[in-house]
Formats: C-alpha cells, structure tokens, sequence
C-alpha cells in the first residue's frame, strides 16, 4: 500500500490548492463560491481597493466583493518620485491588505486573470473562475513599448527603466542616479498626454535635480517632452527650476522620443540624437490588458469610453471602468481613481438593488508635487458632470498654488497619509 | 377580525421593513454622502483623518458652512480650500456640512 509518484503529485497539488484557495473545491472551478450578489473587482491599486470598501460600507455588507490583485502589497505610486531624492524609500510607501479583509469582509484572490467573458458574467484565473454580477475592471495602465523603436518590456526591466509603477523599478532608478558620474546627464523622456500623473514626470525632474544639487552639482537634468508645453504646473515648475536648480534642468518641447540605443546610450527625436548618463524613459500608455480581455477598449485603441454615471462601460453590459484606463477630461491621477471609485460603487449598490445612480455626480482632485526635500505646489479641481455632454467637466474655481511652500510640503505628506487611510483602512 | 388583525400585522411589518431599511439607506441623504466622499483624500472616510487636515467629523453645521463661503469669497485665505470651495454651491455646502456633523469622531 504505498503511494505511487502520480498519486503523490495529485495529493500535492490538492494540498497547494487548498493551501493557496481555503473553500475551493476543485482546480479549475469557481474560485470564491458566490453566495448572493457579487461584484468582482480586477485590480486593487487606488482604484480598484477604493471601490471595494466602500460598495462594503455603503451596501451595509449586503453585497460580496472579490478583490482580484496580483501583487502581494499596495505599492503608492504617488509620492514615489521622493525615492529619487532620497526622501523615502519604496518601504515606507508599501501596504498591506489586511484591513480590507478583516475589517470590511472583501474576499481578495491573488492571481492574474486570463481570460473575461461578459455573455457569463465570468473572469478566469489560472486557478479557477469567479462569476460576477458586476464586474469592475481597474488595471491602471500598460506600456506601449512597441512605440519606441529599440524598447521592449525587458530592456525597459533592466536599463532603460520608465519606474512609472512604483516597485522594483522605483530603486533601480534611484542606483542608477547614485551610479552616475558628476557632470553626467540624466534624461527624461515624457510621452504625448494622456499619460498617468500628468506632473509627475515635472516633479520627478525635481526631485533628481534635489539629488545633483547636494551630490554631483555639474550634473544635468534633460527633460525631453513629446508635448507642445509643460503639462501641468507649469510656472511653478519652471519657478523651482530656475530658482532652486538654476542651470541644472533643461526642458526642451516637442521633443518626442522615437528610437532608444541601450549600447550608445543615445535617444533619437525627430531632430537630435542626445547622449545621457540615465536613460529613463515614460513610453506611451494604454488601458491594462485585462481591458482589452474584457473587450472595453473603445478610444483610440487605447482607452475605454464609460458613462459618467456609473463607469459602465459603453461597450460591455455590467462592465465598469475606473482609474487611469477610463478615457476622460480628469488627470489620471490616484485620487481621480479613488473619486470615479465612489461615484462606481454608490452607482452599482443603486443598480443591484433596482435604483438609479445619482444623476448628477460631483468629484474633486488635489495633486501634490515635491519640489524638494520640503517644498512642493498643487493642483486643485472639482469636476461636475454635464447634462448635456454626458461628460465630467472642471466646475467654477480650480487652480494650481500662489507659490511653493513647506506648507504645502507638510500638507502632502499628511495628503498621502490620509488617502492611503481611506484606500485601504 | 382575523383578517383585520392580519392586514394591520401585514402593516405593522411593512413599517418594521421601512424602519429596518430606513438605519441603513433612507436616513442618509445618499448624494451628500456622496458629495462629502471625495473629501476623504484629505480629510478622511466621514471626516475622520490621522492628522494634518481639520476633521469634518463632529463639525457644527453653521461653522462649516461659514467656512466653506469664506473660501469661495476669498475672504477666508486658503493654501487649497479656496480651490475647492469655489466648486460647489450654495446648497451643497449645506447638504455637506449636515452630513460631517451626523458624523461620529
């Protein structure tokens, strides 16, 4: 009576099973057994986790939420340019999950979806499936490599990195700044708008330049924008320049990186090849690929179309969109996220229980940006929805700070403190 | 009788049903929940922040409206508030301001 090496393997692979899924009966069923009406959410960043609390909260934890994520932790991307300067470290920016669960009953799935399908109301897993009522896609945003003659996912992994998610990437960028030589040049490449944070890349140029002044201060910042102008802040950020790094940035517009050359360390634009010491380029985005699973991608190629009222999506039934995927005139911004985030959860609780959304939703949008170890500006906007438009557009008021300040510095660390309580805790 | 007594139990459970509902949905005017939501980057889920922002949680109405119409004006100074006050109108400050102070701190 001995087991023989098959049998083993079955009996290992039902351990791992259960091990990986408690309650999951068999490999390759239903993941999370729905129990009354579920909303399935794809992606737990700003977006996604925001719309699972508080369908919770607000549905008195009548409906269920499966919380799919991929990654073990939530990783800020807001605030990450800090770790450029030296302000903080990818650590201080990571966060755990466990309060979603425990205190708002979310079940979260750890896995990649593989596949959608909206006439069954499915998402698939390599584990199993979950069947949704309503299903809420929030990806956040894929790299167009292909765009940039000489960039793919793997250079853009190991030299030429974007470090536009905060992760791994984040503090490679950040070696390869203290790797650099004084007197060297550290390109940015900024693609053509709409691109997720539109300040951030100004912001970042900040907080490199904060680098170089107090290390290698013959060092350059070379900021080459695929835009006709500075996309946001622009006074401000061309104030920090000039007045905190003068001599140090150079932002040259309309300068739209077509080719990348790993071994010259060259970039190419339509008119100049620039030699840099970094190369770190923002290539073009689009919506995340479980988008294009879904079969939501309906803008451009890129992007999908919603209504404002629900984040339904306008291609897919019971399909919401929400966050930097959604095709809007809001900046792809995480508190963006976290405010389609309400409007979509307040308008499926309506829905499920045979209501309407609210017909006229209201959100707001602050973005800090850090233009030095203590300084930063913002940006503020409440964005109205228009009746006849059918689209959210900026309401009366709105605008960017009189000037920097380590008042404003102090407000957006608290800024990130607070958002990331109303995320996740 | 028995039907009588049966229609007013039918009743009497339909009220039960209103009350029940009413703790969770009909007692919060859902838009100023709503509206007073995108708040919370700031300053917190209902009102309720860990620190650096003022919490709405708990505040007098009359005060927060105040507040709010001195931002629009400008009369108030402001580092952001005034960016954001000049958004909204008259009337939902007022559905806002009744919200946070329904608001446990």
């Amino acid at each position: 009576m001995s087991l023989d090496r098959r049998d083993f393997l079955k009996l290992g692979a039902a351990g791992m099973m259960v091990g990986a899924f408690p309650g999951c009966a068999t490999s390759g069923g239903e993941i999370v057994g729905k129990k009354g009406q579920r909303v399935v959410i794809v992606g737990a960043g700003f977006g996604g986790a925001t719309a699972a609390k508080y369908i919770r909260m607000w549905s008195g934890n009548k409906i269920e939420v499966v919380l799919i994520e991929r990654n073990p932790t939530f990783i800020s991307c807001p605030m990450s340019n800090t770790v450029l300067g030296g302000g903080r470290t990818i650590s201080d920016l990571t966060h755990g999950y466990d309060t979603l669960k425990s205190k708002y009953g979310i079940e979260m799935v750890r896995g990649e979806v593989t596949a959608v399908d909206p006439q069954k109301q499915t998402v698939t897993l390599a584990d199993g499936y979950l069947s949704y009522d309503r299903l809420i896609i929030a990806p956040g945003v894929d790299f167009m490599f292909d765009k940039i003659e000489g960039l793919n996912a793997s250079v853009a992994n190991e030299s030429v990195l974007h470090a536009w998610k905060a992760g791994p990437q984040t503090t490679m960028l950040r070696k390869q700044l203290e790797s650099m030589k004084d007197g060297g040049v550290f390109a940015i490449s900024i693609p053509k708008a709409p691109y997720r944070c539109p300040p951030g890349p100004y912001e970042r140029a900040c907080q490199v330049a904060f680098y170089l002044k107090n290390n290698k201060p013959k060092s350059k910042v070379l900021i080459l924008d695929a835009n006709p102008d500075i996309v946001s802040k622009k006074g401000l950020f061309m104030a920090a320049w000039k007045e905190l790094y003068p001599g140090m940035v150079e932002h040259r517009p309309n300068a739209e990186v077509r080719q990348v050359n790993v071994a010259n360390k060259t970039l190419k634009t339509e008119f100049d090849d620039v030699k840099a010491d970094v190369l770190n380029v923002i290539p073009p985005m689009k919506a995340g690929a479980v988008a294009n699973m879904a079969g939501v991608v309906n803008v451009d190629n890129r992007w999908c179309g919603v209504d404002f009222l629900s984040y339904e999506s306008k291609a897919q039934k019971n399909i919401h969109v929400i966050g930097d995927s959604v095709s809007a005139a809001m900046p792809k911004s995480g508190y963006t996220a976290t405010s389609e985030a309400k409007i979509c959860a307040a308008a499926i609780i309506e829905l499920l229980q045979g209501g309407q959304p609210d017909p006229e939703p209201v959100i707001a949008n602050t973005c800090y940006s850090m233009v030095s170890n203590k300084e930063a500006v913002h940006v503020a906007h409440v964005y109205r929805y228009n009746v006849e438009k059918k689209i959210m557009l900026p309401a009366d008021g709105g605008g960017v700070s009189a000037a920097r300040s380590e008042v404003e510095g102090t407000l957006a660390n608290y800024w990130l403190k607070n958002i990331m309580g109303d995320v996740l805790l | 009788m028995k039907m009588i007594r049966y229609q007013i139990l039918t009743v009497a459970g339909a009220i039960g049903l209103l009350l029940f509902a009413s703790t969770s949905y009909a007692e919060v005017d859902v838009r100023a929940r709503n509206l007073a939501s995108h708040c919370a980057a700031c300053h917190g889920t209902n009102g309720n922040n860990t620190g650096g922002m003022p919490v709405l949680a708990g505040m007098d109405k009359a005060l927060f409206v105040s507040a709010m119409k001195d931002f629009k004006s400008g009369a108030r100074p402001a580092t952001v508030m005034h960016n954001h006050a000049k958004g909204y109108t008259d009337e939902e400050f007022g559905k806002l301001a009744d919200f946070f102070a329904a608001q446990k701190r």
